[in-house]
């Protein structure tokens, strides 16, 4: 077929897009095909779309290959992999004009099925793999890889590459070798033979990996938390966190386990998610590292020992990757949604620390500071992450650590200070910061023993229902989360130049979309200073970024605009200044969608401005 | 919760156990609850306890929920750490404690309403774990704090302070301990201290999960003509089934009953359980008999008693997850993060 329109030509720079069904094992082949651009020294993003379903049900697997190294999600498919007839009608709709579209040709289909402003690539996948093996299994597995072959002929990949990581796949299980390097040449071969070969969209060796990874932000988190320290890890399985706690897991086993093979660690599947962080509670109280890994219905749960760790002050670390609620909402979607939840978890005054690590490399190194200022606040502490950056392999900076680095263990008396006759008051301010000490159960026969409780106590930990020891306590807790600003990691401001009229509040997983838009504005004479929020309590220089710009475009990826709620709230801001731009469908934001939105705000109000003057004038 | 400290003058003739404390070494403040509770009694029976075995008590670990029962250990052994959670969340709270740190004792004290409606999810998960603690549910079968509702224990037919007749069937948490493999099962009256104090010693001592259901008369709401729970209630339905004495290791250990009388187990640590049997069919390390025990004489009417089931050589949690001996809440950088070297090779595999 000749398409009416003419065909997509482009090196480095589109995004192919696998349609597949769950349970096809066409994953691994997938992510062989993205890692094989990556190491010609591309970048690329690859996201899953997939369903809650283990079999049957499509599941999607986008990559976006980019040369400039924007790992946002940019929309539209430039390459359609249609391997679902489920989907095929939805999948052939959304590929761009000028795109093309590979499907498996053994069996032909009427010429209603395709579009004409496309490029149909046809391989007969099925005949070729049924020719090449007998059983059903391995003939559906090796389609799979038999299409990635194609695919590299197709866009000019480096075959040696590829073998080179098929190599690594199976290594340890070399009997697989072979048959799966047979079926990715039968796919190269067939296509080098009958196709015209390369299409218009190449990829060329560059050099612009440079020395990041390639890693999921739930292994990154996990890691983080065994540098970190963690020793305790309660957790109930939820979509998209689960594979945080098996990571966690797989990293103990791994550096945890002593010369005898006794584990450093204690890792429990509970019974639900009241029980996990009641576990990390229990664990915290009792001088352990201990974190959970949750999402958006486990918070809820979570909210009435979140109050009590908060107001008993106890370390609790609690990372949550968050999806599309509320409620079940769409537990295999992205979304910010939890900020609200998270910030003011349970009932009664609370307010609480959030980290929104950007990517893999902060989940990494959130999920480590987490620890440590969950200790040295005794408070829970949230990393914020969310399936975007969760469970997908992200480019990022490689994950850093300092040799002397040392763990902030916070104030802890031990049975020395409590012996030298230090005095000990669990409940008392004694260094103005908030933050008063605390004792770890069994640590001296007669001193620094006190009853932990939920109730409301005076400075020395007993009970008790004046209202001035409950306004002590409380004023100390709130004195105590105003010193954690200076404590968490701090806001990242970028200028774009000249300060500019307009600046955008962000954070997340938003970011690389966030970096593309900007330039997009950039192309339009749009200038706009950026500010990465990383944590809350929200430290001062984000309410001077606010004050010092006309307005200020709040980007998320929620209905409501939670951080901008938060901002408003906290610094008893006009809600005027900070204009909302919310993206919240499941999908992952993209670059386009915000320079849309923000390039049409500003339209509008140039020109309800251009209307104000002239009915001045009149 | 109390407003009141205890005055700390020690009687000089006081006697002092092998660690040199009195018995009023493991008080603490005064209790608030009313007049005659059952629960005070348990508290006594606990402090008795840890006395008797020469605990230090800064070594326990005092766990509870919320209700009158887990008010309770703020009123014993003062120089243990304490820590009432949430409502009918002790369970997780204390798993995650032991997991920090083995090397403390953990005790648990929970209610009827914490336990068996709450928080009994918590309860059978801890249960079936094996968490190494002693877990004691001060039954009464009523809600006190709240004046006097039906818990899940109370029985069928049971009337209420204010006339009402129970509908429901009620829940068995000695059975339920059994059925989930609890390695330590005992059920006990917080009228009988002779034979309570030895139950909890036996359970202080036992390397896994100790359930204790101990009936705990509510003197507010739960102590009239057709309560099943009442004082006078038990006492005439308590069906003993047998005596226990704890003996610690290397005690000389003088048999002074008749052959067939006495079952002696011996324990991880070398201790003994010796128990003197009321009933001469009965045999503690039967889970299944004592299943059955326990049902055919609630189908009489009985409220069995005493020592049902032990597992002398049962496995913790700890042991299920293979941990370090030393607690972790005490390892470092040194022992924890794996350091730069190896995450360099981490970076490279992730290229």
């Amino acid at each position: 077929m000749t398409p009416a329109v003419s065909p997509l030509r482009a090196v480095n720079d589109f995004v192919v897009k696998f349609a597949n069904v769950n349970g096809s094992g066409s994953a691994s082949a997938n992510e062989l095909f993205a890692k094989a651009i990556l190491r010609m020294g591309v970048p690329v993003s690859p996201r899953n779309i997939f369903p809650s379903n283990i079999q049957g049900l499509p599941t999607w697997y986008e990559v976006r290959v980019t040369e400039r190294g924007w790992l946002g999600r940019r929309g539209g498919v430039d390459l359609m992999v249609a391997m679902n007839p489920q989907t095929w009608d939805a999948d052939i709709a959304e590929i761009e004009p000028g795109g093309y579209l590979f499907h498996d040709g053994s069996k032909p289909l009427p010429k209603s099925k395709f579009r004409d402003d496309i490029t149909v690539i046809a391989v007969p996948l099925t005949e070729l793999c049924n020719a090449a093996w007998e059983d059903p299994r391995q003939r559906q597995l090796f389609k799979n890889i038999m299409y990635v072959g194609a695919l590299s002929a197709l866009l000019d990949m480096d075959v040696a590459t590829l073998e080179a990581l098929v190599a690594e796949q199976y290594r340890g299980k070399e009997k697989l070798l072979p048959p799966n390097l047979k079926a990715l040449h039968l796919g190269r071969d067939w296509a080098l033979q009958n196709l015209a070969c390369p299409i218009g969209l190449t990829v060329r060796r560059a050099d612009a990996v440079g020395d990041r990874i390639f890693v999921e932000g739930n292994a990154a988190a996990a890691l983080g938390c065994v540098y970190g320290g963690a020793t305790v890890c309660a957790w109930y399985p939820i979509t998209p966190s689960s594979s945080l706690a098996e990571a966690f897991q797989k990293y103990c086993q791994k550096y945890r386990v002593d010369e005898a093979g006794n584990a450093r660690f204690a890792i429990l599947q509970a019974e639900d998610e009241i029980a996990s962080i009641g576990m990390v509670v229990g664990a915290g109280w009792n001088g352990a590292r201990a974190f959970t890994a949750t999402s958006g219905p486990g918070i809820s749960l979570m909210n009435e020992f979140i109050g009590l760790a908060y107001f008993a002050e106890i370390p609790a670390t609690i990372i949550n990757v968050q999806r599309g609620g509320p409620s079940t909402g769409m537990p295999t979607r992205t979304q910010q949604s939890d900020v609200l939840a998270c910030a003011y978890a349970s009932h009664g005054d609370t307010r609480h620390v959030l980290l929104f690590p950007e990517d893999p490399h902060e989940c990494f190194a959130f999920s480590a500071a987490a620890l440590d200022l969950a200790d040295r606040l005794q408070t829970p502490v949230f990393v914020m992450t969310d399936l975007d950056i969760g469970m997908n392999q992200r480019l990022c900076a490689p994950f850093e650590w300092g040799e002397s680095r040392r763990y902030d263990r916070g104030k802890v008396m031990t049975a020395g200070d409590l012996e030298s006759g230090r005095e000990f008051a669990r409940y008392k301010d004694v260094d103005g910061d908030g933050i008063p000490w605390r004792t770890w159960p069994g640590t001296h026969p007669d001193k620094g023993a006190y009853f932990t409780r939920g109730t409301s106590r005076n400075p020395q930990a007993q009970y008790s229902e004046r209202g001035p020891d409950y306004v002590y306590n409380m004023e100390r807790l709130l004195k105590k989360f105003d010193n954690a600003k200076s404590l968490v990691p701090q806001p990242v401001i970028v200028q774009s130049g000249p300060p500019a009229r307009h600046g955008v509040i962000f954070y997340g997983s938003t970011s690389p979309a966030m970096a593309e838009a900007i330039e997009l504005l950039a192309g339009q004479g749009i200038a706009l200073d950026t500010l990465r929020v990383r944590a809350y309590p929200f430290p001062d220089t984000v309410r001077d970024f606010i004050e010092a710009h006309a307005r200020v475009f709040v980007v998320e990826q929620n209905r409501d605009g939670q951080l901008r709620t938060l901002l408003v709230n906290e610094f008893d801001m006009d809600p005027a200044r900070l204009v909302a731009v919310l993206h919240y469908d499941g999908t992952p934001i993209t670059a386009r969608f915000i320079a849309g939105a923000i390039a049409d705000a500003l339209a509008q109000s140039a020109a309800a401005a251009k209307t104000a003057q002239m009915e001045n004038v009149a | 919760m109390t407003y009141l400290a205890k005055p700390r003058l020690h009687h000089p003739t006081l006697a002092c156990n092998a660690i040199g404390f009195t018995r009023r070494d493991y008080e603490g403040k005064i209790s608030t609850l009313c007049a005659g509770c059952g629960h005070d009694s348990i508290s006594a029976a606990i402090i008795q306890a840890c006395w008797e075995l020469d605990i230090e008590p800064h070594r326990v670990a005092k766990l509870s929920g919320i209700g009158c029962s887990s008010k309770t250990p703020d009123y014993f052994l003062g120089q243990a750490h304490g820590f009432n959670t949430v409502h009918g969340r002790m369970p997780s709270v204390l798993t995650g404690a032991n997991l920090a740190n083995r090397e403390l004792i953990y005790l648990g004290v929970s209610g009827d309403g914490d336990s068996a409606s709450i928080g009994i999810g918590q309860f059978v998960h801890a249960i079936r774990r094996g968490v190494n603690m002693t877990y004691i549910v001060e039954n009464n079968g009523v809600y006190g704090l709240t004046k006097g509702q039906f818990s899940a224990t109370a029985d069928q037919g049971s009337v209420s302070k204010k006339g009402v007749v129970n509908a429901d069937s009620p829940l068995d948490m000695v059975t339920m301990a059994l059925q989930l493999g609890a390695t330590y099962v005992g059920r006990g009256f917080s009228g009988d201290k002779k034979q309570l104090v030895p139950l909890i010693k036996g359970a202080l001592n036992h390397r896994g999960a100790a359930f204790l259901d101990v009936i705990s008369p509510c003197v507010a709401f739960n102590n009239h003509a057709g309560s099943t729970r009442s004082y006078d209630w038990v006492r005439e339905h308590n069906a003993a089934v047998n005596r226990l004495d704890v003996m610690p290791a290397r005690a000389q250990i003088v048999a002074d009953y008749a052959p067939g009388d006495t079952i002696d187990v011996e324990q991880h640590d070398g201790g003994v359980l010796r128990l003197h049997k009321l009933d001469a069919a009965w045999d503690p390390r039967d889970r299944i008999a004592a299943l059955n025990l326990v049902q055919q004489r609630q189908a009489r009417g009985e409220l069995v008693t005493g020592l049902l089931f032990v597992d002398p050589q049962a496995r913790d949690l700890h042991g299920h997850l293979g941990t370090v001996q030393q607690p972790l809440n005490t390892l470092s950088e040194r022992e924890l993060c794996p350091g730069t070297t190896a995450l360099a090779k981490i970076n490279t595999a992730l290229r």
